[in-house]
């Protein structure tokens, strides 16, 4: 069995596919919509200096993909260890040599991949406007509209993505979550707007 | 030289993977390879096969690692089909 297969195998065994998609999605909504809770809320205060928004933003970031990372690997090994010890007690034999011990051990590597980068990745695709601006690029906006943006486009496309994987309409899942993120900046401008 | 020509296996193996993931890997082993599968019994997570592997000289060891790497178990053999090919040849 080629390398491709036996990975396309053990993807399917463990069901892990499903899994990636789900976490990749809850998890990288987590991070735009931090992103642009953050954001918008220093667009409010007005900060002089960017590099304080760029720092406050990335600390955010890679503490959402550190959570994201540990927080699916410890309990993806503790349910796939679970669901291969109640295998063993069917099979009435160790299975830790067979593809399904290899699968318990491996998936949840991949799914904390997929869990800690989702967050990780979007939140540095929205920050980006702020590092061109604060380097010397001009921006037709300023950084922090163009973050936002960037922000509501991601959001979007999250809604898009999932409108695909439901087969219903990509256009209305796309706005639905964009809602979602419109009355997210909606409360953050209420609670800390001038 | 003695060559082995037909096993019928008594075999347990979980729903995943499936009845045609298991044989096609079976089948997989040689060119010759020829798979009948039939499924027994079916638990809430086992199922319990009937596997017929056919060929001109079957290699056994490695029909049983496959099944093992699979996570089926092998409950017994129970019916084998073995040949003398030097005989049948003079013949």
């Amino acid at each position: 069995m080629s390398l491709f297969l036996q990975a396309k195998f053990l993807f399917g065994l463990s069901n892990s596919g499903e899994i990636m998609r789900r976490y990749f999605v809850v998890n990288g909504f987590d991070g735009a919509l931090t992103m642009l809770g953050l954001i918008v809320g220093f667009l409010f205060t007005a900060p002089d200096d960017l590099t304080v928004v760029i720092n406050v933003c990335l600390a955010a970031a890679i503490a959402l993909g550190m959570s994201g990372l540990s927080s699916a690997y410890v309990s993806e090994s503790a349910e796939r260890q679970h669901a291969l010890s109640s295998l063993e007690d069917a099979m009435v034999r160790d299975l830790q040599d067979s593809a399904h011990g290899k699968a318990a051990r491996w998936t949840p590597f991949l799914v904390a991949l997929v869990n800690g980068l989702a967050p990780l990745l979007i939140s540095l695709l929205i920050l980006s406007p702020l590092w061109f601006s604060n380097t010397g690029v001009c921006l037709p906006l300023p950084a922090l509209i163009c973050a936002i943006i960037i922000a509501m486009l991601l959001i979007f496309l999250l809604g898009v993505f999932l409108g695909n994987v439901a087969g219903i309409s990509w256009l209305r899942s796309g706005i639905e979550t964009l809602l979602l993120a419109a009355a997210t900046a909606t409360l953050i401008y209420l609670f800390t707007g001038p | 030289m003695v060559s082995i020509k037909r096993v019928v296996l008594d075999v347990l193996k979980p729903h995943e993977p499936n009845v045609l993931e298991l044989s096609a890997a079976i089948a997989e082993l040689g060119e010759d390879y020829w798979v009948r599968l039939t499924v027994v019994e079916l638990d809430k997570n086992t199922e319990t096969l009937q596997l017929e592997v056919a060929g001109k000289d079957l290699d056994f060891p490695l029909i049983e690692s496959t099944l093992k790497e699979m996570g089926a178990s092998l409950h017994s053999i129970d019916e084998v089909e073995a040949q003398n090919v030097s005989i049948s040849e003079s013949q």
